[in-house]
């Protein structure tokens, strides 16, 4: 009886990490990054490794709320540097907190128009927000007159540097969303609607959620966190380029799915997010503490995106065997 | 009549084209278990949709409990207590099991936040009145097909169901998994819920089901109690006219010997297994679900690996290491699973019926459109099948002519050998008399065939041979009159008792 005990309770922890491999391999990361670079694992260049994985991480915790429903929202570069340039372009007319807040509101409302015409059309995700990605883009361009917009009042710059010990307020606010979301994901109704309809859509619609509202939901959330990227992003940089974000939306799926959360949808957490994005920011930090040239470095990152999911598929398949 | 649960009124439902159901009544009883019977396409699917809410009739009124009742969606008749168990599940899977049963319908507090105590207790509840051996909070992916049933059907005492409608449910179960979903179905009747039975096999019907309905081209056709009628009056009632003759055994001349097994044997399958098929001969291979009869098959087709023993075919000693040689050698081989193992439902009947051969019907790589098309008009006239052109996907038509395609797909390059697993499962009494007959045809002109099956009328039906497997053995071998269905099932069931 005891040893069956002892038994489930090791199995249970096995069965846990069993489920987020990418765990394993930041480990992995940490390690070997640790053994090549001195510089590496100080606690002032991990603060740093987490502040930049944070604007990619906002943009993830979004998205994967987004691909958990079995969508996907391609546009979450372009609004974070739409709500980059507007949060810099309208606060020396208006101040800072209304710029900010309206940079926001512009993230909600393209995710609204994004989710709106998903659940409305019917047309896939994939495209509307591929058009989405191009078009705010457009916009973008058309807002900055293609010029980067810089701050007049350099103390804007400051809001953002907050410290708790190493961690900046952007990290805190990464994390803070990460813990927020995935407590939405697994304690409440909304959260729970996410994986009924990515994993059944039919058996969720007839057992009465508005699959359409929920959908449309997820889209603005994604948004809003793009959107508060964007501030956050034109804080650290006192400028806002119109090209900001530009391909991060591939990045952010690259976190997601290194993390194990599936594109088909219906399966994924935050906890698996987070650690594909951590995995992602400490192989960039890593690598350009070796001076890697940039070439090899993409390199690289590729090599090891396909290489952690065949793992992870092969480490599956033994699972259901 | 009194305790009248749910009643259908002249319920008509048009689709673009056709009419699904036309000016359908019929009642259903607190404490009954109603069968609804048909063949494929007659209506019974879209009428028990009509009734969950799933789709809203365009004419006639549902009763239900006195009132009039209008369903805008399945939640409208979830409310009210009408809840259908699916054919194909409708569950979550990576959701847990009390998830599952409270979809839609989570206790919450003002906030949204889930009150997941509260759900896991209730379910725990409805599960144990199942009976059931697994916990509310597993995940249902990991379920088997049996046990995700059971988590719908506690869905049904979660909601306080009254009417309970059961769609095909014994599709893909054993026979235990069968007798205790019957006592389940018993002890909701008992409770007084009100059941719809949906089913084609006979003696499921006969069983459990107090009364039947019978319903042909979207009209009903009777309601007749279950203990007053036969399966040979259901059957008329079902394609209007007599059955003359319900199986067909072909009347052939028995040839030489085409397939010899001798001893095979594969480590935990099955065990010294040695028959014979002759040409123009058809052997039945009955067992209950587990003997080993489709591995046997699949070893023969090469798709499995064989410990010792010989196979030969055609006086020849073969032993195939893929199914490609032994399609090319002159076998073919119908798997049990259509779906998933025979036809590729997002391709035309065209595609479908050449898939295998292609070498035949192509010239240096390309393929020739004109003798495809002639192979698919043959097959169509052939087994009668229903379908608007050569180009229309396979997943639009009913089982019963997919599962014709299925035959057409491995007939159409000329075999020594068919082994067909289960060739009739779950498809319409009117397909499967035409299946049947097409099987005795082949054996007429002297193919070998080797039907496995379950359902013993049919393997008695159609075999001039049969041999039981039980426990990966051969156990029997019964020819002529000694074909009963009491000879069958104490040859297969005595061996299982002495393991």
């Amino acid at each position: 009886m005891i040893e069956s005990k002892r038994y489930g309770s090791m199995s249970s922890v096995l069965k846990i990490l069993g489920e987020n491999h990418i765990w394993f391999f930041l480990a992995i990361c940490i390690a070997v990054f640790s053994w090549a670079s001195p510089y590496f694992l100080t606690m002032n260049n991990l603060g740093n490794v987490l502040t930049q994985g944070s604007f990619i991480g906002l943009l993830a915790v979004g998205m994967t709320l987004v691909m958990i429903n079995g969508e996907i929202d391609l546009s979450v570069g372009a609004i974070l540097a739409m709500a980059c340039a507007l949060a810099i372009g309208l606060q020396d007319s208006m101040g800072a907190l209304p710029a900010i807040l309206l940079a926001i509101l512009s993230g909600a409302a393209f995710g609204f128009v994004n989710g709106a015409l998903v659940a409305l059309s019917g047309i896939h995700s994939f495209i509307v927000t591929l058009g989405a990605l191009i078009g705010i883009r457009g916009v973008v361009f058309i807002y900055t007159g293609e010029q980067a917009l810089m701050v007049e009042d350099f103390s804007y710059t400051e809001y953002a540097e907050v410290y708790l010990g190493p961690l900046s307020l952007t990290a805190m606010i990464f994390l803070g969303f990460t813990a927020l979301f995935q407590w939405l994901l697994s304690n409440t109704r909304h959260g729970r609607e996410a994986y009924a309809i990515g994993d059944n859509i039919k058996s969720a619609h007839e057992a009465g959620i508005r699959v359409k509202r929920h959908k449309v939901i997820n889209f603005v959330l994604c948004g809003v966190l793009a959107a508060v990227a964007g501030v956050l992003l034109s804080m650290r940089l006192g400028t806002a380029e119109p090209n900001a974000g530009k391909i991060w939306e591939l990045w952010t799926i690259i976190a997601i799915v290194l993390g194990g959360t599936r594109l088909t949808g219906g399966y994924g957490s935050m906890w698996k997010t987070l650690g594909g994005v951590l995995t992602l920011a400490v192989m960039l930090n890593g690598l350009r503490l070796l001076n890697t040239p940039n070439y090899i470095e993409l390199m690289v990152m590729g090599t090891v995106l396909v290489l952690a999911l065949v793992l992870d598929k092969t480490l599956a398949n033994k699972k259901t065997n | 009549m009194s305790n009248i649960v749910l009643t259908a009124d002249g319920v008509t439902k048009h689709f673009p084209g056709v009419v699904a159901l036309r000016n359908v009544s019929f009642d259903i009883r607190a404490g009954e278990v109603h069968a609804l019977m048909g063949e494929n396409g007659a209506g019974k699917s879209t009428l028990m949709k009509v009734l969950s809410g799933i789709y809203q009739a365009d004419g006639g009124s549902i009763h239900h409990q006195g009132h009039t009742q209008n369903f805008h969606s399945p939640k409208d008749a979830r409310d009210r207590g009408i809840l259908l168990v699916h054919q194909e599940l409708s569950l979550s899977p990576e959701l847990s099991v009390a998830e599952n049963i409270y979809l839609g319908a989570w206790p919450t507090n003002s906030f949204g936040v889930l009150n997941k105590r509260k759900m896991n207790t209730e379910a725990q509840q409805a599960l144990n009145a199942l009976g059931c051996d697994f916990g509310p909070t597993v995940r249902v992916g990991s379920l088997s097909i049996a046990k995700q049933q059971m988590v719908e059907i506690a869905r049904t005492l979660a909601f306080n169901a009254n009417v309970v409608i059961f769609d095909e449910p014994t599709g893909t179960l054993t026979e235990t998994e069968k007798s205790q979903l019957f006592d389940v179905i018993r002890s909701l009747r008992k409770r007084g819920v009100a059941i719809v039975y949906i089913s084609h096999k006979m003696d499921e019907i006969f069983e459990i089901t107090d009364r039947i309905t019978v319903l042909r081209d979207g009209e009903v056709q009777g309601t007749v109690n279950t203990r007053d009628s036969s399966i040979a009056g259901i059957t008329k009632m079902m394609i209007g006219r007599d059955l003359d003759q319900y199986f067909h055994r072909a009347q052939s001349i028995i040839g030489k010997e085409v397939l010899k097994v001798s001893h095979l044997s594969s480590q935990g399958l099955f065990e010294d297994v040695s028959f014979n098929v002759k040409a123009g001969e058809v052997v039945g291979l009955y067992g209950l679900i587990g003997a080993g009869r489709s591995e046997v098959a699949e070893t023969i087709f090469g798709v499995r690996d064989r410990e010792s023993g010989t196979i030969e075919f055609n006086g020849e000693s073969v032993h195939f290491t893929s199914s490609r040689d032994a399609i090319d050698m002159g076998m073919a081989l119908v798997p049990e699973d259509r779906k998933q193992q025979g036809l590729i439902l997002g391709m035309g009947g065209r595609h479908n019926t050449s898939l295998p051969h292609l070498k035949l019907f192509s010239r240096m790589g390309v393929t020739d459109i004109q003798s495809e098309l002639a192979v698919f008009k043959e097959y169509k006239e052939k087994l009668d099948i229903k379908t608007t052109g050569p180009e229309q996907v396979l997943g639009d038509l009913s089982g019963g002519n997919q599962q014709k395609f299925v035959l057409a797909k491995w007939l159409c390059a000329g075999p020594k050998l068919i082994i067909l697993d289960e060739p009739t499962r779950g498809i319409d009494v009117g397909s499967k008399s035409s299946i049947h007959r097409y099987i005795a045809e082949l054996a007429e002109q002297g193919l070998a065939v080797i039907v496995i099956s379950s359902e013993m009328p049919e393997v008695i039906g159609v075999s001039h041979r049969i041999l039981t497997m039980a426990n990966g053995k051969i156990v029997g071998e019964f020819s002529g009159d000694e074909m009963t269905e009491e000879n069958l099932i104490t040859a297969v069931s005595v061996v299982s008792e002495v393991s």
